[in-house]
């Protein structure tokens, strides 16, 4: 009897090892989004780790040294320093956890609710419950996104917290939209049909029938959009809407620093540019997974 | 008559749609004995798959009254007593969309031991490699795999191990071999009649392969329109055929040699094609492709007659020469 449980067990890892390894094998055909996962790993054990590999932890915050102040790039400080004398290279590499908490916090709390009102929506398809929320996921989606954005930060007070909530707001009907739509075709599929027919509850069918064959476009689209929820994140920041000073945000860098383009251009180069690298990161990875479960479809 | 373990009654299903009101069953009645296949044969748009759907409860019927152990199911699946739904399954037509392609058999199968509570987690196991040998699939190749990986014929194996995980007693088989190979249909149809046999099971065996239903059913019933046309014990309805509908579809089976062909009925034409269910003809609703059509029957809609034992027939024409060939009856 143990035995025969073991041997399940095993069976059952052994399999999922093997869809992994397909995956793997063909996500890696396409060297760019191998590339991009490389360059994403590396930021987010860096930003992980940051306090431990910057040559100045202390200068993340709240720092000044004017003897220092705007330095251009050497090897005490590789992208230099800003007006104040902090190191930029130990701030942009601190600004990168705000900008990846960012992402995941919005996308965390934009796509959960999004993806189970568009299950909802899809399931009963043709019902009140579909008209109901699809109307409303259309309302947020008639406002342009930044100026939604702008006005919830403007109303609170402007800081990362406001911000992740404002960005999490305009998210979740992008993910209901896309959700609907492949949902609502799953509903005449007949394993749907038979679930229900078996006597399922509608929780097994939303979520264990369903929601593993949206999977595939919801998790190319959170990879795409972490570089847009990024951008957005910095665009806030830039206007000043964000997370305020001391706290060292990419956006406002580049905003700060570009009051001092074009001498002393180190300042809003260096954080601009990784703000550049880590979207086309996302974007690269994006795609790889696009290849994965596009190939998989067909 | 036999007790019935289905009886369906007057039942109608009725779809409105922009360009009507689409009757794809109007006003039927059959029963299924315990341990009997009824194979309701029909052209494509006849309603025999509407009939699944309503009788499995995938519809709740416009009117009617459906019948299960003499309980009356005859509403939406969702307000039938939850031990109808394990024991009155479907096997649908196409296994590439009735088994979800994200999960493995092995969690497909779990689906109705769990919704039922048949058994404990390890109990599960068994049982499911215990039907996955009742289909003649080696459990411990197929329990891990994707439905993906496997071919037509064993998806169906699996759906119909589905089905079977409740043990019911009554499968409803909507065109089971119609979307597979020729190769596999023969052990599909194997399959399904020694099962029946071991586990005592009773089918409505749908489809439109008439040849078909000689070698599987019980009892033959010919659907066109959405109304019966005749019903009848297989071997009657082969060899004394009334309804000139019938009498069409069996001539145009095609056959091989001489001998196949005496043993069908006198060549009868078959001409046009099914009307629309949007515009059925008044009277009776095949009229317009009758061959023995004579004045009334553009004008009013014949009953249902019991001719012999079990024999039912709904036409004028066909009713008229047989009183007259039989004396009176």
């Amino acid at each position: 009897m143990r035995q025969e449980r073991k041997a399940d067990f095993l069976a059952s890892l052994a399999q999922r090892r093997r869809t992994l390894a397909k995956g793997w094998y063909k996500y890696s055909r396409n060297p760019l989004s191998v590339l991009g996962l490389v360059v994403l790993v590396l930021i987010g054990l860096a930003a992980a780790l940051a306090p431990h590999i910057t040559p100045y932890p202390a200068q993340a915050g709240a720092y000044t040294d004017f003897q220092n102040a705007g330095k251009p790039p050497s090897f005490e400080h590789f992208f230099g320093t800003d007006r104040i004398g902090r190191d930029v290279f130990t701030r942009v590499v601190f600004g990168y956890r705000f900008s990846l908490l960012l992402g995941i916090v919005v996308l965390g709390l934009g796509v959960a609710p999004g993806v189970v009102l568009g299950l909802i929506a899809g399931y009963h398809r043709g019902t009140w419950v579909e008209a109901v929320i699809m109307r409303t996921t259309d309302v947020f989606l008639a406002v342009p996104p930044l100026v939604l954005a702008l006005a919830i930060t403007a109303m609170l007070t402007p800081n990362l917290l406001n911000e992740m909530f404002a960005i999490a707001l305009l998210w979740w009907p992008w993910y209901c939209r896309l959700v609907f739509a492949v949902s609502s075709s799953l509903r005449s599929q007949f394993f749907v049909r038979e679930a229900e027919l078996s006597g399922a509850s509608e929780a097994h069918i939303l979520f264990r029938e369903m929601l593993p064959n949206c999977l595939a476009p919801i998790l190319t689209k959170m990879t795409l959009d972490m570089g847009i929820v990024i951008l957005l994140g910095a665009s806030l920041s830039f206007i000043g809407l964000g997370a305020q000073p001391p706290t060292p945000c990419l956006g406002t860098m580049v905003a700060d620093g570009a009051k001092r383009l074009p001498g002393e251009w180190w300042g809003t180069i260096f954080p601009a540019l990784a703000i550049v690298i880590v979207i086309l990161a996302f974007n690269l990875v994006g795609d790889g997974l696009r290849d994965v479960f596009a190939v998989e479809e067909v | 008559m036999p007790e019935s373990i289905l009886s369906v009654e007057h039942l109608k299903k009725h779809f409105p749609t922009k360009q009507g009101l689409v009757r794809a069953i109007d006003d039927i009645t059959f029963s299924v004995a315990p341990g009997d296949t009824l194979g309701l044969v029909g052209e494509s748009g006849s309603g025999k798959t509407t009939t699944a759907q309503c009788v499995v409860g995938m519809y709740p019927p416009t009117s009617g009254e459906i019948r299960f152990k003499e309980e009356q199911i005859g509403t939406a699946f969702k307000r039938r007593p939850k031990y109808v739904k394990g024991d009155l399954r479907i096997v649908f037509q196409d296994p590439g969309s009735s088994l979800n392609p994200k999960r493995t058999i092995k969690q497909i199968l779990s689906i109705p031991l769990k919704v039922h509570h048949i058994g404990t987690q390890h109990d599960r196991l068994a049982r499911m490699k215990e039907l996955l040998n009742m289909v003649e699939l080696p459990a411990d190749e197929y329990l891990y795999k994707y439905p993906q990986a496997i071919g037509g014929g064993e998806k169906q194996m699996v759906a119909l191990a589905r089905a079977l995980a409740t043990n019911p007693s009554f499968v409803l088989l909507d065109e089971p071999t119609s979307a597979l190979d020729v190769s596999v249909q023969g052990k599909i149809i194997n399959l399904l009649i020694r099962l029946q046999r071991e586990l005592n099971l009773t089918y409505l065996f749908i489809t439109h392969d008439l040849s078909l239903m000689r070698n599987v059913s019980s009892r033959v019933a010919i659907m066109y329109l959405g109304k019966l046309c005749e019903i009848a014990p297989t071997v009657e309805f082969f060899e004394r055929p009334i309804h000139p509908y019938t009498k069409m579809l069996l001539s145009s089976i095609p056959v091989v040699s001489d001998a196949e062909e005496a043993l069908k009925p006198r060549k009868a034409i078959s001409k046009g094609e099914i009307p629309s269910p949007v515009n059925i003809p008044p009277g009776c609703s095949f009229h317009s492709r009758c061959l023995a059509r004579n004045g009334r029957c553009a004008e009013d809609d014949p009953a249902m007659v019991e001719v012999a034992e079990g024999h039912f027939v709904r036409c004028h024409a066909a009713l008229e020469s047989e009183l007259s060939g039989h004396g009176p009856a």
